[in-house]
């Protein structure tokens, strides 16, 4: 066995433990994130199109649970000739 | 058009959401675009297992129902680019999935995949049917002991009427996969053999995959084995079994089997 593997699985519990507080935290809370992400990428979406013209389908929002933040991922594709459209 | 293949067994805990993220990451390691869906609504595992549980926003039933566009809810894999998950709802029970619901979402992924591969809940239930009813391959999982075979045997029988391949009068492909085989009780003649459980079930071996701590150490961490550790015998069982899958005609080693090629099983395919 070499000395990383070794490493490695001194950690596998404590990185069990880490994942499921987080897991559960907001298992527990249940805001109904996916409500919450679809209410943000269509608002997202609507202030976008204020300014360019972009394809819905174009436009990911994405999010990330963890402790103490969670991270929102927005990403959204933009054509070259998006502006002069919109204009 | 890619293919589909449903992971099943009837009886739970039996290693099939092990052996779906497993056999996913070692084909999507070759490059091959892999997708695993989790259909174990209500009691989804498939995400802690491939440990992308922190990035499900949508999920299966999400899709079926409308809410979310399917590209939405596939997550793609951190380590392997070409290896994605659509994971199952953990709210809502298995009344959301619609037979006609589940067919647009695998014959969109079978477009976009070269490999899509389902995760069956347990049961002979709705959720089970439905992860089997499209599928071109089945890999029936098995641990060596005798409710497990018989679940099999029972699993098998439904895939053979319950399937549209069935209906439409194909067979489907059929590969067993003898999870959590213990060697040191093999030895000690504790279990059933290799050779009992391929005779019974009738159907050619895709693999044995023997019981380790590797396992549960892959999964603390997140991890599909093959990705966790590529070198533990668990990781190179599933490795040989996902070549099996892609057509090679590898023998199957019985682990732990110290008889060399007398312990082989060189295409033995049941009758
Ligand atoms: N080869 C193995 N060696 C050791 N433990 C294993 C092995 N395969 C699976 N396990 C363990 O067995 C348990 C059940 O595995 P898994 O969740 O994959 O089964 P399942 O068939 O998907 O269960 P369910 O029917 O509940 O969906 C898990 O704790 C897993 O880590
Ligand atoms: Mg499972």
């Amino acid at each position: 066995m070499n000395l990383l593997r070794f490493f490695t699985r001194q950690q596998s519990g404590a990185a069990a433990r880490e994942r499921l507080q987080v897991l559960l935290a907001h298992d527990r809370a249940s805001t109904g994130d996916s409500e919450l992400v679809t209410k943000l990428r269509d608002e997202i979406l609507r202030a976008i199109s204020k300014h360019m013209e972009v394809d819905a389908d174009k436009v990911s929002v994405k999010l990330e649970r963890g402790i103490p933040v969670s991270t929102l991922f927005v990403d959204v594709e933009i054509p070259h000739d998006a502006e002069k459209k919109a204009a | 058009m890619g293919k589909v293949i449903v992971v099943t067994s009837g009886k739970g805990g039996v290693g099939k959401t092990t052996s779906t993220a497993a056999l996913g990451a070692a084909l999507a390691q070759t490059g091959a675009k892999v997708v695993v869906v989790d259909f174990d609504v209500g009691l989804r595992n498939l995400d802690l297992v491939m440990g992308a549980e922190r990035r499900v926003v949508y999920d299966l039933v999400n899709v079926i129902q409308g809410e979310a566009k399917l590209t939405q809810a596939l997550i793609r894999d951190k380590r392997v680019e070409t290896l994605f998950l659509l994971p199952a709802s953990q709210t809502r029970d298995k009344d959301n999935l619609t037979p006609e619901g589940v067919e647009r979402v695998i014959t969109a992924l079978k477009k976009a995949f070269d490999w899509v591969i389902c995760d069956s809940p347990a049961g002979i239930e709705r959720g089970a049917t439905l992860a089997m009813r499209h599928a071109d391959v089945a890999i029936v999982v098995t641990n060596p002991e005798v409710s497990s075979v018989r679940d099999s045997d029972r699993i098998i029988g439904l895939l053979d009427s319950k399937t549209l391949k069935a209906e439409n009068g194909e067979t489907m492909e059929k590969h067993l996969l003898l999870t959590r085989y213990d060697s040191a009780r093999a030895d000690r003649g504790d279990m059933l053999k290799v050779d009992d459980v391929l005779e019974i079930l009738s159907i050619p071996l895709l693999g044995i995959i023997p019981e380790s701590m590797d396992v549960l150490r892959a999964s603390n961490v997140g991890s599909p084995v093959t990705l966790a550790d590529g070198r533990s015998a668990p990781a190179i069982a599933y490795f040989e079994a996902a070549r099996r899958l892609n057509g090679e005609a590898l023998p199957v080693v019985v682990p732990g089997d110290k008889r060399g090629l007398f312990g082989k099983i060189f295409g033995r395919r049941a009758a």
